[in-house]
């Protein structure tokens, strides 16, 4: 602190020295100074040594409060003399020693063990940053969760991503099937085949199941290619790893609000990347418009940004809507024009419950076309078979180069083998799979429409939903201030009061507040009067 | 007049005011320059001086966005980013050759006796069948569960910690202390599980380190470092080099002399990163040699990875000591200390891809837990492990046998090479000969090593990892697996080696 003094009180012989000494040197000789260049006409001489001066100057003044701490420890036997540094005179010769000497020894920072090592930067604000109300949300339920019986005053989990209705059929197939599964027809046992390095991205009979499967979910409209399939440790990491291959740090995805909100971990954390949104509204039932994202882009443009992308959820999540077959037509000709690539997030193909048909990116690319090299496709086993536990991702792309680069990083984050033996199994009895898929759907279109009907009753809209696990509700005649922290404190009520943790919209970046995510797929039919109770609770003090 | 000029606190003395205002302003026209050298390929017509007028300004921003655009006509192939760019061609290191090689055509006594033998993957064979018996008694329970024979399938189908569960951990940490002898106990806390040891290291690196800083890593070393620590993290290896005179044994003025180099190149060291015991020579660090270290790590106030993945697989008569041993028994600041371990050499078990991180350092802990979304083992592998590794008697007696059996197969195969006239460093643990065999290269260098292995490779088929794989700095010194191998594989391989040292000695 006291050397931070010292400087302060010596800038105003800095201004001194603006006026003085630097005019000084411009006439005694003919100076070149470096910002000349810059800096034109009578004054640039002053002025191009008095500006490169005066930044060094800050950035000391900077470097040293950074310091602060280290020095605090180090210099306590030091302060009685650094008054004496305050007055600029001879003895500083004497004196400067002690201030390099701490120099490097900030550098070094070192000899006192009480000083704490540190860890890097770029997680420091990972550990520190205050979560948002999404994992605050999961936090409390986990510490107090629901049940009909034991618990009947716990929290209600309508804020995981999980989709528990069809779990019964998953239990069922494993009961029979699982040990067979991972040691194989159970005569002639293969433990080479589990316990063994197998490869990284994922064994080949595996790819080609999960080819299979994606072609049921998407009604065998395209066929998937295996050798284009890279398997990962769940979604998140394929996510992270297409942002690893397709952007270096400091550039950016465009991304469609609402959004996931763990894209802002997955796209973000470890690349550097940035995010900018595309707001979608309300008037057009949140769907995407080009016009926005071309906005978006030159935006992002001027900012000095590189856009590197567009990552889609189709169907998107938190809204549940598709992409139309047009909609990815014209995406496709942007993403042309601009020349940037598509991650288009496919991980609710099998949870669709409308009547409208779901098109898939890699539906419309056709075989020869030159653009399928920026066609990206994401999806997992977490959603579609409800198995989030085993962690399988997916990344499908047509890129060579990109299909190289994550297969390689998949180090980081390979499939256990008995896990990808025992879902060989699975994908491949493809009764299972057909029943799974249909008695799936039924039970979430059951489950949606039950709870759409139930917030209408309470004069609550929502936005029409064919795919996903959500229902997308308005809730801004509720707020008490039109703005995300009346939205926030609906958030807050709704968790402590009513105590059903949902996802407020503005942790999807929802650029309307009052809009809130609901999970339904976590419930059992007999839960949804009582959410509703609940959540009428909250109502009555408003209205 | 008494001037005062930015740089006078850094330069001090007489020539301090003059220095003081020649080095910033120097910076500044280098800085000036290098912007200039980085603007002008964009446009021919770069403005230097305002008096180039202001029509060139102009034109420059257009030009500069059309760039950034890169469109309109776009033909042109989408670009990935620099990291896939550098990592999608095919490999060039020697190790990953082989191993490529090995696993296309791979040795087998029966069905393809002319395939390659596979001496370069670290992977150990020698217990399986101990594996595959408990696998055969206990997966049915095992995988469905405690709830009386009724599969919980909410156990394994939802979501689970995303850094593993806590009976896994509390499992781990009972076994890591049985390797240990029972000289430690780990408290599952502490331990945050990933999938495999790769990730965990991976994540380490990224919460102690940020891009362009460097951990200091004694030579040679495991290979594959170089792509866990580097690729991503943006961080930067400093290879200590040990040499053969001391059996490769650290020493600290090599660490402090590397340490010292490094700084005045600028470079911020963030940490040391140990492999005990050694991959690829084999050998443990002592109980001194590790208060040595951290001594040398509190003064430089770094922080220390010990990657302790071979710490079962001892199978000398010295006493293996981890760190997390001595911080616990003398007075050293805990929070500057993180442990690597894995399931995939000391269980042999590396499909399952288990590793973890064993930290005392709260923040470490708490990124690190928030960075396994991208790393997390499967919930089925977690339920099946949890029964295995509570299964004492099973652990117990697999621990003795493998021992004893990495023991019998690393006699027979240093006898073997010892019968052509090649020594092996002396080790105490893990899968590996660290062989001597810089007789045996046709020129003292890297490229004469790289020549034997090739020869090795392709003549002789048996795919060895190179010491230059492993950045020894002394050419020559191959790394042999002998854990995939049977016994009866061993006269084989000396044959094939025999075979490439008759042509050189025929030859000179």
């Amino acid at each position: 602190m006291t050397q931070t003094r010292y400087y302060r009180t010596r800038s105003p012989e800095l201004e001194k020295e603006k006026t003085g000494g630097g005019r000084g040197g411009g006439t005694a000789m003919r100076v070149i100074v470096p910002l000349q260049g810059v800096v034109q006409g009578r004054g640039g001489l002053v002025l191009g040594s008095i500006i490169p001066c005066a930044l060094f100057y800050f950035l000391q003044f900077y470097l040293k409060r950074n310091r602060d701490d280290p020095d605090d420890q180090n210099g306590s036997s030091t302060p009685p003399q650094n008054p004496t540094t305050r007055s600029p005179s001879t003895d500083q010769l004497t004196e400067f020693p002690t201030l390099t000497r701490s120099l490097s020894r900030a550098l070094l920072s070192p000899r006192n063990p009480s000083g704490p090592v540190s860890i890097s930067a770029r997680v420091s604000w990972i550990v520190k940053g205050p979560d948002s109300p999404y994992y605050i949300g999961l936090r409390r339920v986990k510490e107090d969760p629901y049940d009909e019986l034991d618990n009947p005053n716990g929290v209600i989990q309508l804020g995981v991503a999980e989709n528990k209705l069809s779990l019964d059929l998953v239990k069922d197939w494993l009961t029979e099937n699982a040990s067979e599964a991972i040691l194989g027809n159970g005569k002639e046992l293969s433990i080479s085949g589990i316990a063994t390095y197998q490869p990284f991205d994922g064994l080949m009979e595996f790819k080609v199941a999960v080819a299979g499967f994606m072609s049921q979910v998407m009604e065998k409209a395209v066929s998937f290619n295996p050798s284009q399939i890279v398997l990962t440790a769940g979604a998140t990491p394929a996510i992270e790893i297409l942002s690893f291959c397709l952007a270096d740090a400091g550039n950016a995805f465009l991304v469609p609000t609402p959004y996931y909100p763990g894209f802002d971990r997955d796209v973000k954390w470890r690349t550097g990347v940035e995010i900018i949104h595309v707001p979608c509204r309300s008037a057009d039932n949140f769907n995407l418009s080009i016009a926005a994202l071309d906005r978006s882009f030159n935006r992002a443009m001027k900012r000095g940004l590189k856009v590197r992308g567009i990552i889609l959820s189709n169907p998107s999540n938190p809204v549940g809507n598709l992409l139309s077959r047009e909609t990815l037509y014209s995406l496709l000709d942007f993403s042309r024009e601009k020349n940037i690539h598509i991650i288009s997030n496919e991980i609710f193909a099998g949870s669709t419950h409308g009547n409208e048909e779901f098109v898939s990116m890699a539906e419309i690319i056709e075989p020869e076309d030159i653009d399928r090299k920026r066609i990206h496709i994401i999806y997992g086993l977490s959603k579609d078979l409800s198995l989030p536990g085993f962690r399988v991702g997916v990344i499908y792309s047509f890129n060579e180069d990109v299909l190289a680069a994550a297969k390689k990083l998949t180090r980081f984050s390979a499939i256990s083998a008995p896990t990808q033996r025992l879902l060989i199994s699975m994908l491949s009895d493809t009764r299972f799979v057909q029943t799974f898929i249909t008695t799936n759907r039924e039970r979430l279109q059951r489950m949606y429409v039950q709870l759409r009907a139930g917030f209408e009753k309470m004069g609550i809209k929502t936005i029409k939903s064919c795919g996903g696990f959500y229902c997308w509700a308005d809730m801004s005649g509720l707020i008490s201030s039109y703005s995300e922290k009346g939205e926030v404190e609906l958030w807050d009520r709704l968790l402590n009061i009513a105590k059903v943790n949902v996802t407020p919209g503005s942790c999807c970046h929802c650029i309307e507040p009052g809009w809130f995510r609901f999970c339904f797929a976590t419930l059992t039919e007999k839960d949804i009067p009582v959410v509703m109770e609940r959540i009428q609770k909250v109502l009555k003090p408003v209205n | 007049m008494r001037l005062v000029v930015p740089l006078q606190g850094v330069v001090q003395g007489r020539g301090g005011l003059i220095f003081g205002s020649l080095i910033p302003c120097a910076l500044f026209y280098f800085l000036q320059l290098y912007l200039k050298r980085h603007r002008s390929p964009n446009s021919q017509s770069n403005p230097p001086s305002p008096s180039a007028s202001t029509q060139n300004l102009a034109e420059m921003s257009r030009t500069s966005s059309r760039s950034n655009l890169l469109s309109r006509g776009s033909i042109g192939p989408v670009r990935i980013s620099s990291l896939a760019t550098s990592i999608c061609k095919p490999n060039e290191s020697p190790y990953y050759i082989g191993l490529d090689k090995a696993s296309e055509d791979p040795y087998d006594r029966i069905g393809n006796p002319d395939g390659v033998i596979q001496l370069g993957l670290s992977e150990n064979r020698l217990c399986f069948d101990l594996i595959e018996k408990w696998m055969l008694e206990n997966l049915n329970d095992s995988i469905r569960g405690r709830e009386g024979g009724d599969l919980s399938i909410s156990g394994i189908a939802s979501y689970q910690p995303l850094d593993g569960t806590m009976e896994l951990k509390m499992a781990m940490a009972g076994f890591l202390s049985r390797i240990m002898g029972g000289a430690v106990s780990f408290e599952p806390s502490q331990i945050v599980l990933t999938a495999g040891a790769t990730p965990a290291i991976e994540t380490l690196c990224f919460c102690l380190a940020d891009h362009g800083n460097a951990f200091l890593v004694p030579t040679p070393y495991y290979p594959g470092f170089d792509r866990d620590m580097r690729w991503r993290t943006g961080v930067e290896l400093i290879p200590v080099h040990c040499r053969s005179t001391d059996n490769f044994v650290l020493s600290i003025s090599a660490l402090d002399q590397a340490f010292n180099q490094t700084r005045k190149h600028g470079t911020k060291i963030r940490g040391i990163l140990l492999s005990n015991p050694a991959n690829p020579v084999g050998n443990l660090l002592s109980r001194e040699m590790l208060c040595d270290l951290l001594d040398f790590a509190r003064e430089k106030n770094i922080h220390i990875i010990s990657d302790e993945i071979f710490a079962g697989s001892i199978y000398g008569n010295e006493e293996f000591v981890s760190i997390a041993d001595v911080v616990d028994s003398e007075d050293f600041d805990k929070s500057r200390v993180h442990i690597v371990y894995g399931l995939s050499k000391d269980l042999s078990l590396p499909g399952f891809r288990v590793g973890m991180i064993y930290s005392f350092n709260e923040n470490v802990l708490a990124a690190a837990r928030k960075l396994t979304r991208f790393s997390s083992i499967s919930a089925p592998t977690q339920r099946l492990l949890v029964s295995m590794l509570s299964d004492t008697r099973f652990i117990e007696e697999y621990m003795v046998t493998n021992k004893k059996r990495i023991r019998n197969m690393r006699d027979l195969f240093v006898a073997g090479l010892e019968g052509l006239g090649i020594r092996c460093a002396d080790s105490s643990a893990g899968l590996y000969c660290w062989a001597d065999m810089s007789k045996l290269i046709p020129s003292y260098g890297e490229k004469g090593e790289l020549e034997l292995w090739d020869k090795l490779l392709n003549v002789a088929k048996i795919n060895m990892t190179p010491g230059s794989a492993c950045h020894c700095i002394e050419p020559g010194w191959f790394r042999c697996c002998f854990t995939t191998l049977d016994k009866e594989d061993i006269p084989v391989v000396m044959e094939r080696i025999r075979k490439v040292a008759d042509t050189r000695t025929s030859r000179s």
